[in-house]
């Protein structure tokens, strides 16, 4: 009982992630404390059975004797068994039910589809998935705003986006706060991977395969934007960063970039 | 009486080309218990390789920037470590070295099935390992993690990749010699009388080891051989410039390492199920469900190897079939964990080293898979897929799991081997030291990846820095605690006090013999035991009221 | 039954086992044989999974013609029957026999070998020209591989067959044995990959 207690207390109370500043970030964090309340629970409780048997059943000077020949006790296997199994099993359903809010199993690439086939020359191109947009956002939010497309390229060693409705590219990522994005990525050389922590997202780039990544910020913010898989020896520094500004800055931001409208008459 | 027995026993030396003495030991001896040591003594001097490894690892760690070597050799040195630990001392030493050294002590056979088989699967190991480590100096060695990821392993220098594939293959092709061996030896060299249920659990360990070895190892092969098409031949299998796709090798390439990592812990597995029953005076707990739970990891761990691949743009289904299938596997697993915990429960634990590190291994394994199972939740991984995290987890599954067994069972049979026993407070001395460095160096990784540290970085973010000191240090802890070990097990061989044949009063085959065994392993007839297990007392011979009460509790001192 | 004390009778290094060898070596062939299927498996599921997500690129050339294939189809499963007939000799203590269906087997799997490398030498592309090329000749290559081993078996037993001096007789056959085993190994693979190459 106290150990269950402990064990949710600590997995609601102890928090060990950065800050969340998307929308999937919330759902993330709403698992993670399950997770992290779950294993507090059987890691102590295991750690204090060893223990407590090391200390309580542990040979004592003059002691000859053996332990008692228990060779095994079906019920309590079976319970064993069970409890495990349920666990796992609540866990994988629970999570499966996060990850559905996440946006993980929309079907791959339903609205970016449309952009990248655009891009990519003729036949059906297949697109890789990460995540799509989140359930919750496309319903309040996405209904406002459509997404903002950017394309971005992954190469050694850095990011490049390119905004297609204005027609430049930037080494930073600019998105407003509360506006669904839609990242068409590509990779010009290697695998890289498009990894912001305070987005709890991540998206391998793989060369030869476009891959959609969706979210929406919610946390004004600069952010890291990191190459979470090993690309060379400056992998290390493949760095670039996302900015999360109120819509007035992004649209100044984006005013000052535009080429589309500086250029078209 | 024992002095007419000594010179028979000289004389009944075979006469052979083999040699004698400590010069066997580097000869191509057939002696599996020869050969068992040499997979020891092996793969220890590549751990203290693949250690030194990580110390420049943890060293380089130590300060946010790229300062004490360039970034092309940082990626080489943990490509190295990678490899290193995992192809030349985990696999070779929990499997090589226990298996040779037991399985045939255990069926009650006087060797292994294929001698010299198993004697070639031994001597591919050292010129491999020297030339995975000679890359280093020829013309530096791989760069692409031991993953070797296309098209990144198709763009690092090509010689130092090919070297890499080369001796992983032969290092694969070691391993599946010594699998077909071991299967053979179980199923077919058992004693006349002795059933597969009577066997000790290390050999339904090892059995089920060798079927994944058998039926994974060739497909990395295979793999391998692919890539190394696509370095020289400039086919374009995985490379997506010529219409090839590198996710098809990441799905090969895991469908070995995958099941690679059970035929890590499988076998140690196994030594914790034999360490434990003899140093606390009980039978095993629930033989029958540690044998169905171990070929249930097998089948399992052969259907998950995708959960590495969340990020690599999977179909979602799949995520979803290999988040189930991999979180299941802590089932089976966790049957074993608590038939141990009740295998403790009870007994008259003697808390000598082999026992703690047994149970240092419990603790930690846990840890590492409770972290695993959180990894296989396809939501949480994507957050933490190739940070610290990650290394965290495996770190105490393969250190804190696997290599804290290796020394238990070192503690554990060493008197077997050399009949003599090893010096026990220093082998505490040696677990206390293990045990806080591990966990310093380790346990603050999960933050690190939590927080946004990538993996295989040689520089990070300021923000950093003061947990990585700390891991640091505790990697120079666990550099420090091998001194004592070392010191421990060379002087002890010399000096050690002497063992008698049975120091553990166990019942296991292998101690039913001399203490070092001469060499056909029993003279006479096999013993045939059909309870290897067959410890404790029984419930109605005890003495309730001595197991009870508070006199217990402080009549230990 | 009888198990040898040390401390009495010296033997070999080995010497215990040996007693049981003959049936343990055509197990431990069949364990590897398993493990060689593997890499294969890992072959065609590679080839499957790149002929279900990639693609050929436009303007790649990749077309295989069938008669020679199913030519050499025949050739093998022909050859392991003559060499099954081999072994129903050999153990009728039919040396002779035995050894002109022995050398009847190696040459029809010689002819698979050059039928094969005709068929690289008509075919349209080479192996670095595509995707599908290159796995093309990796799975027939690695294939024909074995065949070649598998030939060179073949020709060894029949040498240990000849009638005097020859190692293998009606009640050592173990070296037949395991090269007929390996030989209908490498012809059932051959038939999925023919299947899963050509006819799919
Ligand atoms: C010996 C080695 C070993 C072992 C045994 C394991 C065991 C497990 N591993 Fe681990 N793993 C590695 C070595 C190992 N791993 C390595 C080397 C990597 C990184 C490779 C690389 O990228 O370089 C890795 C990476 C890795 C990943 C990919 C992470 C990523 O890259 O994003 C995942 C994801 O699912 C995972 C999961 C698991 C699970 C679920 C287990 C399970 O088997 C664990 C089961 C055990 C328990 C759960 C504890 C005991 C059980 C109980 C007490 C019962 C009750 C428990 C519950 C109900 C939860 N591992
Ligand atoms: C399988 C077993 C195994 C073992 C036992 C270890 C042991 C250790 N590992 Fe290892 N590690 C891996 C397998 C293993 N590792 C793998 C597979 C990777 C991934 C590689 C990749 O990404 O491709 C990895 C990666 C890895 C990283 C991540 C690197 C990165 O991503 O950038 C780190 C960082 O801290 C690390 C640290 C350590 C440390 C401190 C130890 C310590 O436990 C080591 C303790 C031992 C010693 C310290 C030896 C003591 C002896 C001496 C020091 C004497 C000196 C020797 C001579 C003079 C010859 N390891
Ligand atoms: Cu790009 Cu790492
Ligand atoms: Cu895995």
């Amino acid at each position: 009982m106290v150990l269950v207690l402990g064990g949710l207390w600590i997995g609601q109370n102890v928090n060990l992630l950065p800050v969340d500043a998307s929308a999937n970030a919330p759902i993330y964090d709403e698992l993670f404390r399950v997770l992290f309340s779950i294993g507090a629970i059987l890691f102590l409780g295991i750690l204090g059975l060893v223990i407590f048997s090391l200390i309580r059943f542990r040979r004592r000077e003059g002691q000859l004797a053996d332990g008692l020949a228990i060779e095994g006790n079906l019920p309590l296997e079976v319970l064993w068994t069970a409890v495990p199994a349920i666990v796992v099993l609540f866990i994988g359903l629970f999570s499966y039910d996060i990850y559905e809010r996440m946006g993980g199993m929309a079907p791959l690439g339903h609205d970016a589809m449309t952009q990248t086939s655009a891009s990519a020359s003729s036949s059906v191109q297949r697109v890789w998935g990460g995540i799509g947009t989140p359930a919750l956002s496309t319903t309040t939010e996405a209904a406002l705003a459509p997404p903002l497309p950017v394309e971005v390229t992954a190469m050694q060693f850095a990011f490049l986006f390119r905004y297609p409705q204005g027609d430049f590219i930037s080494g930073e990522l600019h998105v407003p706060v509360g506006q669904p994005v839609t990242l068409a990525m590509e990779a010009k050389d290697v695998i890289h991977a498009f990894w912001v922590p305070e987005f709890r997202l991540k998206q391998d780039v793989i060369p030869g395969q476009p891959t959609v990544l969706n979210f929406t910020p919610t946390r004004a913010g600069r952010y890291p934007i990191v190459c979470a898989e090993l690309c060379g020896p400056y992998h290390g520094g493949m760095r670039s960063t996302v900015v999360v500004e109120d819509q007035q800055a992004f649209d100044a931001w984006f005013a000052q970039n535009d080429k589309l409208s500086a250029t078209s008459t | 009486m024992t002095a007419t027995l000594t010179p028979q026993a000289e004389s009944s030396r075979p006469p052979s080309l083999q040699p004698h003495g400590w010069l066997r030991y580097l000869s191509f001896s057939v002696d599996h218990k020869v050969i068992g040591l040499q997979y020891l003594v092996c793969g220890f001097a590549f751990y203290l390789i693949g250690g030194a490894l990580a110390g420049a690892i943890r060293t380089e760690l130590a300060s946010p920037l790229s300062d004490f070597m360039p970034r092309e050799v940082y990626n080489q040195v943990l490509t190295l470590h990678g490899t290193v630990m995992i192809f030349l001392w985990i696999v070779p030493v929990v499997n090589g070295a226990f298996g040779n050294y037991l399985i045939p002590f255990y069926v009650g056979a006087r060797d292994m099935a294929f001698p010299r088989l198993n004697a070639v699967a031994f001597w591919l190991i050292p010129p491999a390992g020297l030339l995975l480590i000679s890359s280093y100096f020829i013309t530096g060695a791989a760069q692409s993690g031991w993953t070797a990821y296309p098209p990144l392993s198709l763009t690092t220098p090509a010689i130092g990749q090919i070297i890499w594939i080369l001796s992983v293959l032969l290092l694969g092709g070691s391993s599946i010699f010594g699998g077909i061996n071991f299967i053979a030896t179980i199923l077919k060299l058992r004693r006349p009388g002795l059933k597969l249920m009577q066997l000790p659990m290390y050999c339904w360990a090892m059995l089920g080891t060798s079927i994944l070895v058998v039926l994974s190892t060739p497909v990395l092969a295979g793999t391998l051989i692919l890539l190394s098409f696509d370095i020289v031949a400039h086919t374009g299998f995985f490379n997506p410039g010529m219409g090839g796709n590198v996710v098809v090798y990441q799905h090969l390439f895991w469908f070995y390492s995958h099941p690679a990592v059970y035929i890590m812990v499988l076998p140690a597995f196994g030594l914790v199920s034999e360490i434990l029953p003899v140093h606390c005076r009980k039978p095993l707990f629930g033989y029958a469900t540690m044998v169905v739970s171990i070929m249930a990891i097998v089948v399992l761990g052969l259907v998950v190897w995708a959960h590495h691949m969340f990020t690599s743009g999977t179909p979602p289904w799949m995520r979803l079939f290999f988040t189930i299938a991999t979180a299941f596997i802590a089932v089976p697993t966790g049957i074993k964990f608590f038939n141990w915990l009740a295998t403790l429960w009870g007994g008259r634990i003697s808390l000598n080293s082999a026992v703690l590190f047994s149970c240092g291994f419990i603790v930690n394994f846990v840890l590492g898979g409770i972290t695993g199972v959180a990894l296989a939740q396809v939501p949480f991984d994507v957050h933490v897929h190739d940070t610290y995290f990650v290394v965290a987890h495996f770190h105490y599954i393969v250190y804190g799991g696997s290599v804290f067994v290796i020394f238990a069972s070192i503690y554990h049979w060493y008197p077997k081997v050399t009949g003599r026993m090893l010096n026990e407070p220093l082998g505490r001395l040696h677990f206390l030291i293990t045990f806080i460095g591990f966990n310093l160096c380790f346990a603050p990784q999960h933050w690190l990846g939590l927080n946004g540290m990538p993996r295989r970085v040689a520089e990070y973010d300021p923000q950093f820095a003061f947990i990585n000191q700390l891991s640091s240090v505790g990697a120079l802890l666990m550099a420090i605690s091998t001194l004592p070990f070392l010191w421990n097990v060379i002087a002890s061989a010399f000096q050690g006090e002497i063992a008698g044949d049975n120091p553990w009063r166990a019942l296991t085959p292998e101690w039913l013999t001399s203490s070092p065994p001469p060499v056909e392993n029993w003279r006479g007839e096999a013993p045939l035991v059909t309870e290897p297990y067959g410890y404790g007392v029984a419930a109605d011979e005890l003495d309730l009221k001595a197991a009870s009460g508070r006199d217990l509790w402080s009549s230990g001192r | 039954m009888t198990t040898l004390n040390p401390s009495q009778a010296p033997l070999e290094q080995a010497g215990a086992s040996a007693e049981h060898h003959a049936d343990h070596r055509i197990f431990g062939l069949a364990t590897f044989l398993v493990a060689d299927a593997m890499t294969f498996a890992g072959f065609f599921a590679a080839y499957l999974t790149f002929k279900a997500v990639n693609p050929l690129q436009p303007g790649a050339i990749y077309e295989l013609e069938l008669p020679l294939p199913i030519l050499n189809t025949v050739l093998l499963l022909v050859s392991s029957f003559t060499f099954h007939r081999a072994g129903v000799n050999l153990r009728r203590g039919m040396n002779q026999r035995c050894r002109q269906w022995l050398l009847l087997s190696a040459v029809l799997g010689l002819a698979f070998l050059a039928s094969q490398m005709v068929e690289y030498f008509t075919l349209p592309f080479g192996l670095t020209d595509n995707l599908y090329a290159s796995t093309f000749y990796a799975l027939t290559g690695f294939h024909g591989l074995h065949v070649t081993l598998g030939a060179l078996m073949i020709l060894i037993v029949w040498w240990q067959c000849r009638t005097p001096g020859g190692r293998i007789t009606a009640d050592n056959h173990f070296p037949l044995e395991a090269a007929e085993l390996y030989w209908h190994f490498v012809d059932g693979i051959w038939v999925i990959l023919f299947v899963i190459l050509y006819l799919i």
